[in-house]
């Protein structure tokens, strides 16, 4: 069994040619200035219409998270660390938070953006906490 | 606006066996609740004129309704089957009221079945509800229904100091109910030590956290407040209806401890003039343990933050001041998948008559009962009482 691979939209497109380009993609709208995720064809704040890709910083913090001891198939070995991430740009994001013990994880914690190749197409972001050294 | 309070009742109620009930597909167990609802309210299948149900996931059928009014040989109205997950059970009371005021039909049948354990493996289950996920965005993390829900929990424990001891309470307090019920798929009481020593599902959910996986289908017959009075048994009355919409993935969500079951309460409780105070006993959608917690603060039972400590204090167990989920909830009656709250609705029913035995809530007269669908998104809220007004 395999794990769920994403199916990119030509509308979603950009955003998968990043991950796998090893850059977190986020739209931007001219309209208003703000950030949102996920992709979409109007602006979630103030409905506009003209919407750029922008790279992003690639850092945010953990807004929630989960340890998944049941994989939801056997392609998804547990535990792992299903968390939705609050990007520095604002949107949220679900991910996963890599390489930590569930036990150094706490809601607030910085985390950076990392990719792992799934498949010859598909790059998949995930996270990891920032090192201490990072944090000042 | 023009209020539906008090314009139409129940009259008519029934569940079929649950639990674990092998042999009988999803549309055998909805027909099956659907007679048992007629012979309830003593009245033969012409006498519908509207059907609603809901898809089953074990026995999808692309035009659902329909195909139900085929089986059953009726030739209804209205004809339609609605999906927004387990809210719902709830939705439809809201349009079904909605077209009974207008002219549109008079006695709606809502029937609704599923068989998620014994027409589903395990996987296959988990996988179909796992889909509520966004396909491209959250889906390819492999996060479990109980994932996204401890997502919540999570958050809630980290803003408020609520402890994995709190959540149990909903597990403990739902069980002592199910005792109490010859019905229930679970009736051996646990213990939070018993919750909180069960296998972890996803932190900070333990496997007692999680609502069952049952077989099983109810059944509800809704009529006009005038013609009410003319069934065997006492209606029901809608005194109050809202829903709330806030998203649908639980990574757009704008809040994550706070849901849209604040509004669509509002709205039942502005339509029925009534506040949380004039509760007497609530049903409130269990699917995991940190769901009813949510509820009871953003119903107005407790205020926000103080889930916890209202748990602790028992007042949801029987005999307390406010009995959550008589029947036993899902999380020990039966949880067939989308269909799960009905008989949240049933039991209502039975309590609302007087009729609920053992486990009858004494001097009951008003009711709340609640339902939510996809991950804490599409909310819906009733508040059901002896008396139209």
């Amino acid at each position: 069994m395999k794990r769920i691979l994403p199916s990119p939209t030509p509308l979603s497109e950009p955003y998968w040619q990043g991950c796998r380009d090893g850059v977190l993609r986020l739209q931007h709208c001219n309209g208003c200035g703000r950030y949102q995720f996920y992709p979409r064809n109007l602006c979630s704040h103030c409905s506009g219409r003209e919407l750029a890709w922008r790279d992003a910083s690639g850092r945010g913090r953990v807004a929630t998270f989960t340890v998944v001891r049941r994989g939801v198939s056997p392609a998804y070995e547990a535990p792992y660390i299903v968390a939705l991430i609050d990007l520095a740009e604002g949107p949220r994001m679900m991910s996963w938070l890599v390489d930590t013990e569930p036990e150094d994880v706490v809601i607030g914690a910085p985390v950076t953006v990392d990719f792992e190749a799934w498949s010859d197409d598909v790059s998949m972001p995930v996270f990891r906490l920032e090192q201490e050294e990072s944090e000042s | 606006m023009h209020s539906l309070r008090g314009q139409v009742a129940i009259v008519g109620a029934a569940d079929t066996e649950v639990g674990v009930v092998p042999g009988k597909s999803p549309t055998e167990l909805c027909v099956e609740a659907a007679l048992g609802a007629l012979a309830d309210a003593g009245i033969r299948k012409e006498q519908v004129d509207g059907l609603i149900t809901c898809n089953a996931f074990a026995e999808p059928i692309m035009y659902h309704a329909e195909a139900i009014a085929e089986y059953l040989q009726i030739f209804p109205r209205l004809c339609m089957s609605v999906n927004t997950g387990g809210g719902t059970t709830f939705s439809v009371l809201q349009h079904a009221a909605a077209a009974i005021v207008t002219g549109v039909a008079d006695t709606i049948l809502v029937s609704m079945a599923d068989s998620l354990r014994s027409f589903m493996s395990r996987e296959q289950a988990m996988r179909v509800q796992s889909s509520t996920g966004h396909p491209q965005f959250e889906q390819p993390y492999g996060p479990t229904v109980p994932a996204y829900y401890a997502l919540i929990g999570q958050a809630h424990m980290a803003e408020f100091g609520t402890t994995a001891e709190q959540f149990a309470e909903v597990a403990v307090s739902c069980r002592a109910h199910a005792a109490l019920n010859p019905t229930a798929q679970m009736r051996e009481p646990i213990t939070v030590e018993d919750v909180l020593a069960s296998r972890m599902i996803a932190d900070p959910l333990h496997l007692l956290d999680c609502s069952l996986v049952s077989d099983g289908g109810a059944a509800v017959i809704v009529t006009s407040a005038e013609r009410a009075g003319d069934f065997p048994h006492p209606p029901v009355y809608l005194l109050g209806m809202g829903e709330g919409h806030s998203h649908e993935h639980i990574s757009q969500a704008a809040d994550l401890t706070t849901s849209a079951a604040r509004v669509s309460g509002e709205r039942a409780y502005a339509m029925a003039g009534l506040g949380p105070g004039d509760i007497d006993f609530a049903q409130l959608y269990d699917c995991f343990t940190p769901t009813v917690l949510v509820e009871l603060e953003d119903l107005g039972f407790c205020a926000k933050g103080e889930g916890g400590p209202f748990l602790q204090s028992g007042a949801t167990r029987p005999g307390g001041s406010l009995p959550v989920n008589t029947h036993g909830g899902m999380l020990s009656h039966c949880h067939p998948g989308n269909p799960g709250a009905m008989f949240a609705l049933t039991e209502t029913v039975w309590q609302l008559r007087h009729a609920a035995g053992e486990r009858q809530v004494a001097d009951a007269h008003t009711a709340l009962v609640h339902a939510q669908g996809g991950i804490m998104s599409s909310h819906a809220t009733l508040i059901l009482g002896r008396e139209a007004g």
